[in-house]
């Protein structure tokens, strides 16, 4: 998670020259490089930890299962026999459902109050958005269950099975029983918790646009719209993806609000109607009554993966930054 | 600023010690969440009556409480379900299972029109977690409900998707009546591969899932139904009644068992003989040491035992628990002077 974070920041060029050193040396500037180093060691140090505890906590489910843990669908407590695949399956459809609604409607938002909006309801605005982000999760989770899946059962739900349904390919998605807990009603109630941190963080990356920018696009005949698409929102690239990434980061470790509306019932279907489950979800829900060794480990080992997963896209996110600034959009 | 700290942190350690000396005995205990309440209540008056003992319980599941009491983290533990002879085995010490209190688990369900309370064949039990029977106007639902107008729907089941001592008694039922569930499912646990259902986190998860669901149907303990006055149902006992559960009936379950009761109390009572018992209850147990060398922890843990078998079990009624039989008190009674 940090990983992204620090994709955010813009960096400030150093200054160089003896003057600058001089000046460094007075201001205390070493300790301060000392301190701030430690500190920086001290996260790498934690990682590690929590690795290597994950790594080894875990070592009688890797040493009977392997790789297949990767692959098997069953979890099955009783006979001893656990594989992961229904959860990462779920944890991955539930955080690109909750991407693929949130993203758009969070960078309108964002755009919208950036650009649009006078600067006064703008801050406001803001801040009742950074104080969506720090609702506890059980709460998302309440409103899931009492307003979410209701509507989804009664409304949307067979809406999408009678429209979307009948549709070739993507019909698959929208088919069979539906009870209104599954992969999409999660995936609604993450967008909804993970929308404030895309509005939030490119809101504020959108404002750092120097207004030369603007100027000098509708000077050269843009319209407000064509300077704010072709010019504002390029140049906080960057900013906006760090954004989602946070965003995504949220949505693969959420627990209490994805287990209260997801079914909890270990499945690989295509229908987003279907109940699912995930690996933060039933980590939850089972590590307080673990009895057996194996099914402990087992689940250690879950999070193993959740890590692995975490690592993975946080990595396929550095790359997609890196090849996106080189395609152009803000000057180096 | 630093001396001042100083003194402040050495003025706590001496009083910390201080009220060592002075006698206070503080137990760690840890494990089930179905009994907290009781235990709760239990630990707080007891604490009251003999102020220099302190029980400290976490109810972090049976689970944790047993891995806990195996690495000796706790000075005893709770758990829902006994502890296997393998869980036994790796100890490195010998464990007492002591029975505390008695708890049931109900099926609820959530049927348009039908009002009445439906009653449940052992079979149709069975049928329904296993996936075979899939409508509610299922011939060996409906020949138990005659007068009752049942939809031809799907049902949808429910289960609990945390693991819990609910479970683990209501997969004790199911195993003890069907021999398909005791070869797909297996035995009685706290989590199990449910061959059908959706899961609800929690009995509050559970009965929302129900409530919410047309046509659905879940489990949830006896207490949670009593105290939130939600409806359940009537289940089919040994004898072949269809009883509805109560705290009376609960206990009548493990007086009509008690003479099998095993010397070390590990038993399931579910499915028990006699034709008043409720057929789906269990009991919750405190797992204490055989050998505490704390002379002090050791007198505490007796004393409370004794406190609990008499005292203590005034108060299970009053938080929906039923209360152990008296034969069982009796026998615990005895077991008491194992600890040493």
């Amino acid at each position: 998670m940090s990983a992204t974070a620090t994709t955010i920041v813009n960096e400030v060029p150093p200054q160089a020259g003896p003057r600058a050193f001089l000046r460094r040396l007075r201001g205390g500037d070493e300790i301060a490089h000392l301190i701030t180093l430690i500190f920086a060691a001290g996260i790498i140090l934690l990682t590690s930890m929590l690795v290597y505890e994950l790594w080894v906590n875990s070592h009688l489910s890797r040493a009977k299962f392997g790789w297949m843990f990767f692959f098997t669908k069953v979890w099955d407590p009783n006979f001893d026999n656990f594989g992961a695949a229904p959860f990462i399956y779920g944890t991955l459809v539930t955080s690109a459902v909750a991407l693929a609604i949130a993203v758009p409607l969070g960078l309108a938002s964002a755009i919208f109050l950036s650009e649009l909006a006078p600067r006064k309801v703008s801050d406001v605005i803001s801040f009742l958005i950074d104080l969506l982000a720090a609702v506890p999760s059980v709460i998302y989770g309440l409103l899931g269950i009492f307003i979410v899946v209701p509507v989804m059962r009664t409304t949307i739900g067979p809406a999408l099975i009678n429209t979307v349904g009948n549709v070739p390919y993507i019909g698959a998605l929208f088919r069979g029983p539906n009870y209104g807990v599954g992969f999409l009603t999660a995936g609604i109630v993450l967008a909804i918790m993970v929308v404030p941190f895309i509005i939030s963080v490119s809101r504020e990356v959108l404002l750092t646009v120097p207004r030369e920018q603007r100027e000098a696009a509708m000077a050269l005949g843009a319209t407000r719209w064509e300077s704010t698409w072709k010019v504002v929102v390029p140049w906080a690239r960057t900013g906006i993806m760090g954004s989602v990434f946070l965003a995504l980061a949220r949505a693969l470790g959420e627990t209490m609000a994805v287990t209260m509306v997801i079914g909890n019932a270990p499945t690989i279907a295509a229908s987003l109607l279907s109940p699912g489950d995930t690996i933060a979800s039933i980590i939850a829900s089972q590590f307080t009554e673990a009895t057996g060794d194996l099914y402990l480990s087992s689940l250690i080992e879950l999070g193993l993966v959740l890590f692995l997963i975490t690592f993975i896209l946080n990595g396929l996110a550095r790359i997609l930054i890196v090849t996106t600034e080189r395609g152009g959009g803000r000057p180096a | 600023m630093r001396k001042s700290l100083l003194i402040v942190s050495l003025a706590l350690g001496l009083s910390a010690l201080a009220l060592a000396q002075g006698g206070t005995i503080l137990l760690n205990a840890a494990g089930a969440t179905f009994p907290y309440p009781i235990y709760s209540k239990w630990f707080d008056v007891y604490h009251n009556a003999h102020p220099n003992v302190q029980i400290n319980y976490q109810s972090i599941g049976s689970g944790g409480g047993i891995r806990q009491l195996l690495a000796g983290t706790v000075d005893f533990g709770a758990s829902d379900g006994p502890m296997s002879d393998e869980q036994l085995s790796q100890a490195k010490f010998k464990i007492l299972h002591f029975p505390t209190v008695l708890g049931a688990v109900v099926p609820t369900y959530n049927l348009a029109g039908v009002s009445g309370e439906l009653n449940f064949t052992q079979k149709a039990l069975a049928g329904i977690y296993l996936g075979t029977i899939t409508k509610w106007n299922d011939p060996e639902i409906a020949k138990a409900n005659s007068g009752v107008n049942l939809p031809n729907a799907d049902i949808v089941v429910v289960h609990r998707s945390d693991g819990s001592g609910t479970t683990y008694i209501w997969t004790d039922f199911l195993g003890k009546v069907s021999e398909e569930w005791k070869k797909k499912v297996g035995n009685a646990a706290t989590s199990v591969n449910w061959p059908v259902g959706l899961g609800g986190k929690g009995n509050e998860g559970v009965t929302g899932l129900v409530k919410q669901t047309p046509n659905a149907i879940g489990y949830i303990e006896l207490i949670y139904a009593v105290q939130n006055n939600i409806p359940y149902g009537k289940v089919q006992n040994a004898a072949g009644n269809f009883v509805k559960a109560d705290l009376a009936g609960v206990t009548a379950a493990a007086t009509a068992d008690a003479k099998n009761i095993p010397a070390d109390f590990r038993v399931s009572i579910t499915n028990p003989p006699g034709p008043k018992v409720y057929p789906i209850s269990s009991f919750t147990w405190l797992l204490i040491p055989e050998q505490i060398q704390d002379v002090g922890k050791r007198e505490a843990i007796k004393d409370f035992l004794k406190w609990m078998l008499t005292e203590g079990q005034k108060y299970n009624e009053g938080l929906s628990y039923s209360q152990l039989p008296k034969d069982v008190i009796a026998r615990e009674t005895q077991a008491i002077s194992l600890i040493k």
